[in-house]
């Protein structure tokens, strides 16, 4: 569908003529995010500020056309793609830091701002921002708001919308709204709770104002190696079960060790089953204590070779590897797709061999890194898309992941948020009445379905998942 | 000369992106415009689907192309170890083969090829901007940036060889090149200065040419070949332990393009690090502020080395600003081609610069000289810039 010219020239007058791009040959440079989707929109929009998105939102709403709100596109679940066309609206150049204050610890941040942007000037006053998605580099705190995202010390800090105290957001018809407030204590109807991902399906977030933390005095990151990946998983159980909560406790298999060696040459024993890396912090006391207690635990389960960060840089450097491990995996195959399901901790062990299992049966590599601490999976399965054959495969092998995981009494996403990836699994896990009760919330404030259409909610139209027989995969294939 | 269409293009290169966006933020042209067009991964893409008959070729998606610094800032962040500096190279190199060149370009192209190919001309036209710059006629160099205080064109000792001081423990050729003799020649005089004290014979091939990096990174790979081609002839029958280059683009450039001298080619500041200097004799009381260039920071990797000497100066205070491994906007011909967007950097590298109030903002590439040098001057700014070589030379000309 293309735009009408006459709305082109309205979105132009509304944020400036270069800030509309409509070639048709550019649009495919947006189509995809970090996932394997993909879909062109029909026009990419930059507005510099509230009133601008309010303005593009109005002449959406009047002429129905969707509105896909973008950070940095590295979203993991097809949350960005435009998956109907329409605009792509993107909130990259809404980057101010609008204030920090030091005294009440927050900051009032516009969502096109790097979540580690943020957290480097937050360091200045010695505060900092705790959802840390391992893709903080580059991904915007208006994506991480709305796909509630999580990161590695999430497991003791919270994920996102534990940190989000208000959000100024546009809603379907234009209109401007501050949800939430300074307080962490919310009265009245949580709207912001709500909001807090809605994976654009909702609003789109014009200023976060978030909540900031005193760094901690001490840190201390131990690097583990086990003989397998069970052994690493009881492990991980064990440390739980002895009543610590460690700030990060993050698993990562050979396969992902071997890739993420060869980029970041972070020390990670190559010879391992599986490594874990466990973080403790706050007071030097209690930190030597606690790692004390969990080098012991650990010990007990075969963990050895276990190497304690000497400095801040060998922490940053040993944090790096973690954090660029998916990445990383593009130097073992370059596709990779991934679940984040959760599970019970306790069923990790399970989980992990079945997954293995699955792999084993369809003949893919499978890389695992993932939150150990709290059940969140990641496992990638490793592909070539050029390899047209083995597209089939890597989906059902994706899929029945899924369900082992939802078996377990797990759930479907952990942080990626449902996208369009997910979406024809809601139904494993939701009952019919469950999503009828989202859909009310979904047209009261969005009645027309012009915010992020196709996304969460199971699509009757779409027979999925079928991911060679998708919009872009489709295109990308014929290319071959 | 290729045939096929985008055949320099390697598509394994460009398949081991797996699209994880990790990149977009380190990306200088990103951080201005916010546009996926405009990032590694988008540009990555838009080769990958000329390559592979996705998407047409069109000048005005070259644009996308030409407006890549080349700054490898997105090598050093991807995880995925994504050559991204031979797939622009090569993309280059293919965007120049297919459209028709703008008189700007194709003049920038002949006259670099004429210049660097025969250093002779490069000298005359150092001594005509040499000239024009006497009667104050800078403004006749029309890139937005001036070209610095000329200074008489470093000239290497006669013999062509400095002998170590004290005893001699290395034998070192050093690559002279084309810009910075004639821009910067009290670098280079520093640099040799500081071979010398590290117990090095420095040894100046007479025959040697420029390392043709310039042209590489301006889409002219076959040009670039033929002066490696003549260069190689000098180095290949000589004895010498290391290539010693003070200018980042050209290390970076050898370091790539010159397979046979692998591992013997060597940033200043890495191989004084490696082999040691003798302690200071002086305290050098100055607050710096160290710029990383992008040929030695992402390109090389080398970011540690040079902040090693400059803290091994007593006295000196290094204070790092927020952002010091983003571009600085020179990029070679890049402020002269692009000169929106190399301004655009340029300002937000000024405001970063100038926060950390520091006297002197140390670097290592002629290009971020220049480049650091006028945009300070047009700011009003006292503060200078200095290669780390003459910074650290300083401590040893009590
Ligand atoms: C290597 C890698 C590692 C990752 N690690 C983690 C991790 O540890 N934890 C985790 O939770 N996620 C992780 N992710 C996923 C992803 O980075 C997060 O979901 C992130 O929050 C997305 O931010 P973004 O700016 O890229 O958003 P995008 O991908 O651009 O968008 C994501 C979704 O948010 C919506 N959206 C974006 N901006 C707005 C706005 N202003 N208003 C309304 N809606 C908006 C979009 O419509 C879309 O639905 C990882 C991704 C990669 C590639
Ligand atoms: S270039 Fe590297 S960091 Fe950037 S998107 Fe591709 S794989 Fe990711
Ligand atoms: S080389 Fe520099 S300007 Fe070009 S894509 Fe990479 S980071 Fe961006």
């Amino acid at each position: 569908m293309m735009l009408a010219p006459s709305v082109i020239e309205e979105l132009r007058r509304a944020v400036g003529k270069e800030f509309v791009i409509d070639s048709s040959n550019d649009l495919r440079i947006f189509e995809r995010d970090a996932s394997i989707e993909g879909c062109a929109p029909d026009a990419v929009v930059l507005p510099a500020n509230v009133a601008e998105v309010s303005a593009v939102i109005k002449i959406a709403s009047k002429n129905r056309i969707p509105v896909v709100a973008r950070g940095a596109g590295t979203g993991l679940s097809g949350g960005a793609v435009t998956i109907r066309g329409g605009i792509a609206l993107q909130v990259t150049r809404m980057r101010r830091i609008l204030e920090i204050d030091p005294v009440a610890q927050t900051a009032l941040v516009e969502p096109g701002v790097v979540n580690q942007e943020l957290s480097l000037v937050a360091a200045t006053h010695k505060l900092f921002y705790a959802p840390d998605p391992s893709s903080q580099k580059a991904c915007t705190i208006g994506g991480n708001a709305a796909e509630n995202s999580g990161g590695p010390h999430c497991l003791y800090y919270g994920v996102t919308t534990n940190h989000v105290l208000g959000m100024e957001v546009v809603l379907a018809d234009g209109s401007v709204h501050w949800v939430g407030g300074d307080a962490p204590d919310r009265v009245g109807l949580d709207l912001c709770g709500v909001l807090v991902g809605s994976e654009g399906t909702l609003c789109a977030i014009t200023k976060v104002k978030v909540r900031l933390l005193r760094t901690p005095p001490s840190v201390a990151t131990l690097l583990a190696a086990f003989p397998t990946i069970e052994a690493a998983s009881q492990a991980v159980s064990a440390v739980i079960g002895h009543g610590i909560v460690p700030a990060a406790l993050e698993m990562m298999d050979s396969v992902t060790v071997g890739a993420v060696e060869a980029h970041y040459h972070a020390g990670y024993p190559t010879d391992a089953g599986a490594v874990l890396l466990v973080e403790v912090d706050g007071i030097a006391e209690s930190t030597l204590e606690l790692m004390t207690a969990i080098r012991k635990v650990l010990a007990d389960h075969h963990g050895y070779a276990m190497r304690e960060a000497q400095s801040p840089a060998e922490r940053d450097l040993l944090w790096a590897g973690r954090k660029g491990a998916i990445g990383a995996l593009g130097r073992i195959k370059p596709n990779y797709y991934l679940h984040d399901g959760v599970v019970p901790r306790s069923r990790l062990p399970q989980i992990l061999s079945a997954v293995g299992e699955i792999g084993v049966h369809y003949k893919l590599p499978v890389a695992n890194v993932f939150h150990a601490g709290d059940g969140n999976l990641h496992p990638n399965i490793l592909f070539d898309l050029r390899d047209r054959e083995v597209l089939p495969q890597v989906e059902s092998a994706g899929e029945e992941m899924l369900r082992a995981v939802v078996e377990l009494g797990g759930a479907l996403s952990g942080e990626h948020g449902i996208g369009l990836e997910k979406s024809a699994f809601m139904p494993w896990v939701f009952s019919e009445d469950d999503l009828d009760a989202m859909k009310l919330v979904k047209h009261a404030l969005d009645a027309h379905g012009i915010m992020n259409p196709g996304k969460i909610f199971p699509d009757p139209e779409r027979k999925m998942p079928h991911l060679a027989g998708r919009t872009g995969l489709a295109i990308e294939a014929k290319w071959w | 000369m290729t045939t096929q269409p985008f055949a320099r293009l390697n598509d394994d290169d460009l398949a081991t992106c797996v699209h994880c966006g990790l990149c977009l933020d380190a990306c200088p042209t990103f951080r201005q415009t916010g546009l996926e067009t405009e990032s590694p991964r988008g540009r990555i893409y838009l080769m990958t689907q000329w390559k592979r008959g996705g998407l047409p070729f069109t000048e005005d998606q070259a644009r996308h192309i030409d407006l890549c610094l080349g700054c490898r800032t997105c090598e050093a962040v991807c995880p995925s170890g994504v050559p991204y500096g031979r797939i622009i190279e090569a993309g280059r190199s293919e965007v120049e083969h297919i459209r028709r060149p703008t008189p700007k370009r194709w003049l920038a192209r002949t006259a670099l090829r004429q210049l660097l190919a025969k250093p002779r001309r490069l000298r005359t036209a150092g001594a005509v901007t040499r000239a024009a710059q006497k009667v104050g006629l800078t403004s006749l160099v029309r890139s937005g940036r001036q070209l610095p205080a000329l200074r008489p064109r470093f000239q290497p000792p006669a013999g062509g060889i400095a002998p170590a001081i004290g005893p001699r423990k290395h034998r070192v050729a050093f690559l002279v090149g084309c810009v910075m003799p004639i821009l910067y020649p009290q670098s280079h005089e520093a640099a040799v200065k500081l071979l010398q004290l590290a117990g090095c014979e420095v040894w100046f091939p007479r025959a040697e040419r420029c390392c043709g990096a310039l042209l590489a990174h301006n889409g002219d790979l076959d040009g670039a070949e033929r002066l490696r081609d003549v260069n190689m002839q000098v180095y290949r029958d000589s004895n010498f332990e290391a290539l010693i280059v003070d200018s980042a683009g050209c290390g970076a450039h050898l370091k790539d393009f010159y397979p046979e001298l692998e591992g013997r080619v060597k940033d200043l500041s890495e191989w004084l690090v490696d082999v040691g200097l003798p302690t200071p004799a002086g305290e050098v009381t100055m607050r710096v502020t160290y710029q990383d260039a992008c040929h030695l920071a992402h390109a090389q990797r080398i970011k540690k080395q040079p902040r090693d000497l400059i803290r091994s100066i007593p006295g000196v205070e290094l204070v790092e600003m927020r952002h010091p491994d983003i571009c600085c906007g020179a990029a070679g011909l890049y402020s002269t081609l692009e000169p929106a967007m190399s301004a655009r950097i340029l300002q937000e590298k000024l405001d970063d610069v100038l926060s950390t109030r520091a006297e002197v903002v140390v670097t290592g590439n002629p290009g971020c000289q220049m480049q650091l040098e006028s945009g300070l001057r047009s700011r009003g700014s006292t503060m200078r810039v200095e290669h780390v070589a003459e910074l650290v030379v300083r401590a040893f000309l009590h």
